[in-house]
């Protein structure tokens, strides 16, 4: 357990509204180990982001509660005063956010930007700390660092502006990189090359990445672990090679089915999950996926436990005993191909 | 940038040239604004409204009565009033324009001070009892026209609480230079200015504050906050540095009416002769050459203040710099 370098137990998040208190992430802990790539997977709304949020302490909202123990090194994150915690964000656990066309000040130069955090984590002087994002912005991949050091935001295509995110959010060494959503709002040459800057960057610094992600071809290609969440839960997690190849929950497996096959014939009408995740108020009792799940069955009006097989865990009913027969099949069929 | 200059000044001249007509038309033109029946006074007879007629050119066509009063106004500056014979009227301009200018920078220097204050304190406790104490105040001075607010003060300075050592340090209504005597100029213009900045405090704070709380859901916020940055440096830095945008355009336009003659009001109430009281009397005389005078004078300065406006944009927001 020592190499887990954050510890998330019990994460849970409400918003007090007028309709009453509706909670956002139910109980979501795991683990990420230091070097790790984790990929939280899920649909919009399934509580991926408000995790991450609820990670830096970035929610801001007055009406928000968070309970649970977020564990740093060691140290319960929820637990630090302001001050410890300011010290920590952009040292120690960095992000990267979705939209990188306004994650950044349209009145500052990205260098600035990128010089203002290690001027402030690591006390250096406005030249060295020039030199330093000038070396960074050229690591990324950016051409010409010196001249993109003056460059506003808006002078910057969004892979550009991505990657300037990038080497602010590394610019200090952090043990952990969040990356909400780093590729979404890009272009698919452009994904690719930030999903190998990123791959880059645990080889070179051995910082963890926790990579949040609707997107399964992300997954697939630069994850060692993979958490999947519905609902505001952790539905299924296991290594990634498992997961992909053996999903233990009927959401699971209904992403992967959802994936485009690389090979053979393709489908005239990819398979999707039929309907849409319910809002944060409404969600039914028990297993929140029933309603929209083709294998419901009557215990599944209780809230599953996260149940084991192998080195997989899956809160649903039919992997209570193992491994249930359509994942057999299904690996058949993948073989058969 | 020297084409960009150019055609600054060319706008400037146009939309001057486009005023003056309209203003010239306004009092030489219109049905029943015979100028000459109201120099020549109530009772005179028609010999003597000829004489006037005349004398003053009016029976010209009124391109040439608008061509000769600009050659007057601008070329010769000899333009002399229709009220007080002699009266030059570029002298006058020239003279009021020092009062208007310390009445409205000092008054400026008060408001943006005060009005950038109480936005950033109320954005800092936004939610909280401060938060809508603060706007309230602000609202209120917002709604306090100009001319009541100075008449109050007046009350309480000039009169009713004159005698106590509050207030006994107060001169006179009027205006003393500043190269006259220094202490006695600054005693004369405090009330005016702050006055005149009660309602741009309430309005600055106001606008300020809604600007900065749409800053804070921007995603750059956020962006400055995962940094690690201290709350006031992401107010300062961030928030205040994008909102300052809005408050400068603001601030241009309201600078540069009140200079050209805004201020009318606070300059009435306490009897300071700047622009605005120049035109308020011109007003009351229907004197057409201070009236001309004046609004070219006024014309000026907003556009100027637009021209300006422009250019300090283009330093605080490099996304305006590229779009030209």
């Amino acid at each position: 357990m020592s190499d887990n370098i954050l510890e998330i137990r019990d994460l849970t998040v409400g918003f007090r509204t007028e309709q009453g208190p509706v909670e956002i992430l139910k109980g979501v802990s795991f683990d990420v180990k230091a070097g790790e790539i984790v990929s939280v997977v899920g649909e919009s709304g399934s509580g991926k982001s408000m995790t991450s949020l609820a990670v830096m302490r970035l929610i801001t909202d007055p009406n928000a509660m968070i309970s649970g123990t977020i564990r740093y090194k060691g140290r319960n994150l929820p637990g630090l005063s302001a001050r410890e915690m300011r010290k920590l964000r952009g040292r120690q656990i960095a992000m990267i956010f979705q939209d990188p066309m306004t994650a950044l000040t349209p009145v500052h130069t990205i260098g600035w930007q990128i010089a203002e955090q290690m001027r402030v984590h690591l006390g250096l002087g406005a030249k060295v700390a020039r030199k330093r994002s000038v070396e960074l912005l050229g690591k990324m991949g950016i051409p010409d660092p010196e001249r993109a050091y003056d460059r506003y935001p808006h002078h910057l295509s969004g892979g550009m502006r991505q990657r300037a995110m990038i080497a602010m959010a590394i610019s200090c060494d952090p043990a952990i990189l969040i990356a909400d959503e780093p590729t979404t709002a890009l272009d698919v040459t452009v994904q690719a090359q930030i999903l190998d800057l990123l791959q880059d960057l645990r080889r070179e610094y051995g910082s963890s990445i926790i990579l949040i992600t609707h997107d399964m071809g992300v997954v697939s290609t630069i994850a060692d672990r993979v958490l999947v969440m519905y609902s505001g839960r952790i539905i299924e997690h296991g290594a990634k090679s498992d997961l992909l190849d053996k999903p233990q929950h009927p959401y699971t497996l209904g992403l992967m089915r959802s994936i485009p096959p690389m090979t053979g014939e393709r489908p005239r009408r990819l398979p999707s999950i039929p309907g849409s995740p319910p809002l944060p108020g409404k969600r039914p009792e028990g297993c929140s996926f029933r309603p929209r799940c083709e294998f419901s069955f009557s215990k599944c009006s209780a809230v599953p436990p996260l149940y084991r097989c192998n080195e997989q865990f899956a809160a649903c009913f039919l992997a209570e005993h193992g491994s249930h027969q359509w994942q057999r099949n299904l690996a058949e069929e993948r073989t058969a191909k | 940038m020297l084409l960009a200059v150019l055609r600054r000044a060319f706008d400037m001249v146009f939309v001057m040239f486009g005023i003056s007509v309209i203003a010239f038309l306004i009092f030489f033109a219109t049905p029943g604004s015979d100028p000459s029946a109201r120099i020549a006074g109530r009772n005179a007879t028609p010999e003597m409204l000829a004489q006037v007629r005349i004398a003053f050119g009016f029976d010209r066509p009124l391109y040439v009565q608008y061509g000769r009063l600009m050659q007057r106004l601008f070329i010769a500056q000899d333009l002399t009033s229709f009220v007080n014979r002699g009266q030059k009227v570029v002298p006058a301009v020239l003279q009021a324009t020092p009062v208007t200018l310390c009445l409205v920078f000092g008054a400026a220097v008060i408001w943006l001070t005060a009005g950038i204050s109480l936005g950033i304190v109320a954005t800092v406790f936004r939610g909280t009892i401060i938060d809508k104490s603060l706007m309230l105040l602000a609202l209120a001075g917002v709604s306090m026209p100009v001319f009541w607010v100075g008449s109050v003060m007046n009350l309480i300075t000039q009169s009713r609480f004159h005698d106590t050592w509050l207030f006994s340090w107060v001169p006179g209504l009027g205006y003393t230079s500043f190269f006259e005597s220094p202490s006695l100029w600054f005693k004369t213009l405090v009330i005016p200015w702050f006055t005149l900045s009660v309602l741009f405090i309430g309005l600055y704070a106001r606008v300020l504050r809604a600007s900065l709380s749409e800053s804070y859901q921007e995603d750059y916020v956020r962006t400055a906050r995962a940094k690690g940055l201290s709350e006031s440096r992401i107010m300062v830095r961030h928030a205040l540095r994008t909102s300052l945008i809005t408050l400068l355009s603001m601030f241009g336009l309201d600078f540069g009416a009140l200079v050209g003659g805004g201020a009318i009001l606070t300059e009435v109430v306490f009897n300071l002769p700047g622009i605005g009281r120049l035109t308020y009397q011109a007003l009351q005389n229907l004197d057409l050459p201070f009236i001309m005078a004046t609004v070219m004078y006024s014309t000026f300065f907003v556009v100027l203040a637009n021209a300006l406006v422009d250019v300090a944009y283009a330093w605080l927001d490099p996304r305006v710099c590229d779009a030209r």
